[in-house]
């Protein structure tokens, strides 16, 4: 018993200690940029400082914590639910098939990836849900199912390089369309308005609800299928449920700040590293997680290089490949390779 | 009393059969033994036996009315653990056990009270209380095999099926392991056990000599013709004698 409330408090603890980087995270976000640090006394006597903090900071801020959740909750998901620590949206091919749903209504309907009208943002969602849950599906399919950790990871990334090189084709056929697709292949938060704040937003809630729900069946999950059959789990309903929630969080950012990697990968292993929790506390700090470093990244990536911006997604592959090497080195991954 | 009868139970996995035609009675309140050669079909009978696998013919628990009920209660009459289970590196010893309250818990709901007294006296009967807070990946073989038997413990079931329970653990270990199946026993509850020592097979009430996906032979264990059925099953290199008043495996060499 003692354990497990010292578990929960280290747990609550490192819950708060993010909340706090994300507050921080939105405070600094709406003071930093080109108009210079804003007080709030001047907000309102300036109109055109309150439209830069209120339609372009704020909702870029948030839209990064939010985009940052869904990442951090799909990396901790996917890892559970293939019960392998280096699973990820962009390993499995999930990532490349949203980018190509998106890139396939692009050409298709010809819009602006950029534009932030409700409805384009609501179809350019949906396409890249569906590219995500074809992309995982033909992931399973190839690798025969969830049982080889190897192989399935093998077959996300063939799977990755094949919608990838696919998307490219189709914008090189459509070069009017390649130069809007850029920035967006790159992963940027620059773009983002209100509208898909919003849809970031009711999505990341549904999410967190949903695998929450089913934390208890990612635990039975992590000694194995057989284990998990044998403490009553009806695995494949549950094990698709939770497939159409990943595709759906990985859809939802993917279509609103393009491609930014890592994230999902890194935010389950640091929470792991600080804590030892069961699955419904560890998704739900792995989301937290994922928003305070992608709010922090997107700080970065607007002052690092002053008064131009740096991609998000550049800034967050190259620290997150930094760190997958450093945990190379270490001994945590020997473990992880041991039962690939 | 049975525990759990099968009806011409058989198994086929990528289309080779691994089971043919398995009739068996499992007495109830006795500790069963499967022994055999290695892929003679002891794990994939453990298995078929928890329901685990797709089958043909029928297994059949006597004192659990199956019809209407659930997932969940089946789990809590009947627990199974399988052999050299991975996983779960980065849970901590109290988490895994706990995993065997799921049958009875609720979603959304912490453990109750009767769930943390049922976790902390699995681990302390598999000595595996002083572990509680490190991770399951840096325990060691042994030790991790003693958190997995709590884990199963945990479920408190009438019948508990393990496959290999011995593996990894040291010769007290084994022996504490004896004891906590006497234990079970004694509460009148079934083990049904596959392992690979025969000499601790020869310990158990009953064996279930197995041969290339058939049952040889099932007997008591005190049985001249089980021990005949043993020493021919491993192509008569070993031999059983009774040493101290049990019987014991002897390589023949």
């Amino acid at each position: 018993m003692s354990s497990d409330t010292q578990a929960q408090h280290s747990a609550i603890k490192l819950f708060f200690l993010l909340l706090a980087l994300c507050l921080g995270v939105l405070f600094w976000g709406v003071s930093v940029g080109s108009a210079g640090f804003f007080k709030f006394g001047f907000v309102q006597s300036d109109p055109i400082l309150a439209s830069i903090v209120l339609d372009i900071r704020l909702p870029r801020t948030l839209g990064a914590l939010c985009c940052g959740g869904l990442l951090g909750l799909s990396g901790a998901l996917a890892q559970g639910l293939f019960r392998n620590p280096l699973a990820d949206p962009y390993l499995l091919g999930s990532a490349s098939g949203a980018t190509l749903g998106v890139a396939l209504a692009l050409v298709a309907f010809r819009i602006s990836p950029g534009s932030s009208d409700w409805l384009t943002r609501l179809g350019l969602t949906g396409a890249a849900f569906i590219g995500a849950t074809a992309a995982v599906l033909l992931t399973l399919a190839l690798a025969r199912g969830f049982q080889h950790t190897l192989r399935l990871l093998l077959c996300g990334i063939v799977v990755g390089v094949l919608l990838g090189a696919l998307c490219s084709l189709t914008l090189l056929l459509e070069p009017e369309v390649l130069q809007s697709m850029q920035i967006f292949m790159l992963g940027s938060t620059s773009y983002i308005g209100w509208n898909s704040v919003g849809l970031m937003f009711m999505g990341w809630l549904i999410c967190v609800s949903i695998s929450i729900a089913l934390g208890l069946f990612l635990d039975g999950l992590s000694l194995g299928e057989s284990t998990a059959i044998s403490l009553g789990f009806n695995i494949s309903p549950m094990r698709a449920l939770l497939i159409v929630v990943l595709a759906l969080a990985v859809g939802l950012s993917v279509a609103q700040t393009g491609l930014i990697g890592f994230v999902g990968l890194v935010s389950p292993h640091l929470v792991r590293s600080m804590v030892k929790v069961t699955h419904a506390h560890l998704l739900f700090l792995s989301s937290w997680m994922g928003a305070a470093l992608l709010g922090v990244a997107d700080i970065l990536a607007r002052c690092l290089i002053a008064p131009r911006e740096l991609p998000v997604g550049v800034l967050t592959a190259v620290l997150g490949g930094g760190y997958l090497l450093w945990l190379m080195q270490k001994r945590q991954f020997s473990r992880a390779g041991g039962e690939l | 009393m049975n525990a759990i009868c099968t009806q011409n139970l058989s198994v086929a996995l990528a289309q080779s059969e691994i089971l043919s035609g398995i009739n068996l009675q499992i007495r109830k309140g006795a500790w069963t033994s499967i022994v055999g050669p290695n892929g003679s079909g002891k794990t994939t009978l453990l298995k078929a036996l928890a329901g685990l696998l797709e089958h043909q013919g029928q297994v059949i628990l006597p004192s659990f009315e199956a019809t209407q009920k659930s997932r969940f209660q089946k789990a809590q009459h009947l627990a199974w653990m399988g052999q050299q289970e991975t996983g779960g590196e980065d849970m901590s010893v109290y988490d895994v056990a706990m995993l065997g309250r799921i049958p009875y818990r609720s979603w959304l709901s912490a453990p109750t009270q009767e769930d943390h007294q049922c976790v902390k006296h699995a681990l302390e009967m598999t000595h595996a209380w002083d572990l509680r807070t490190r991770a399951l990946g840096e325990l060691s073989g042994g030790e991790r095999q003693r958190v997995l038997l709590a884990r199963v413990l945990a479920v408190q079931s009438e019948i508990v099926l393990m496959d290999e329970p011995l593996s990894n653990l040291d010769p007290p270990h084994q022996v504490d392991w004896l004891n906590l199946v006497k234990e079970l026993v004694s509460q009148n509850r079934t083990v049904i056990s596959v392992l690979h020592e025969v000499s601790m097979a020869l310990l158990s009430d009953e064996l279930v000599v197995m041969d290339q996906g058939k049952i040889l032979h099932q007997g008591l264990v005190n049985d001249r013709v089980t021990h005949q059925a043993i020493e021919s099953v491993f192509d008569n290199r070993i031999q059983v004698q009774q040493v101290a008043g049990r019987w014991i495996a002897l390589p023949k060499i």
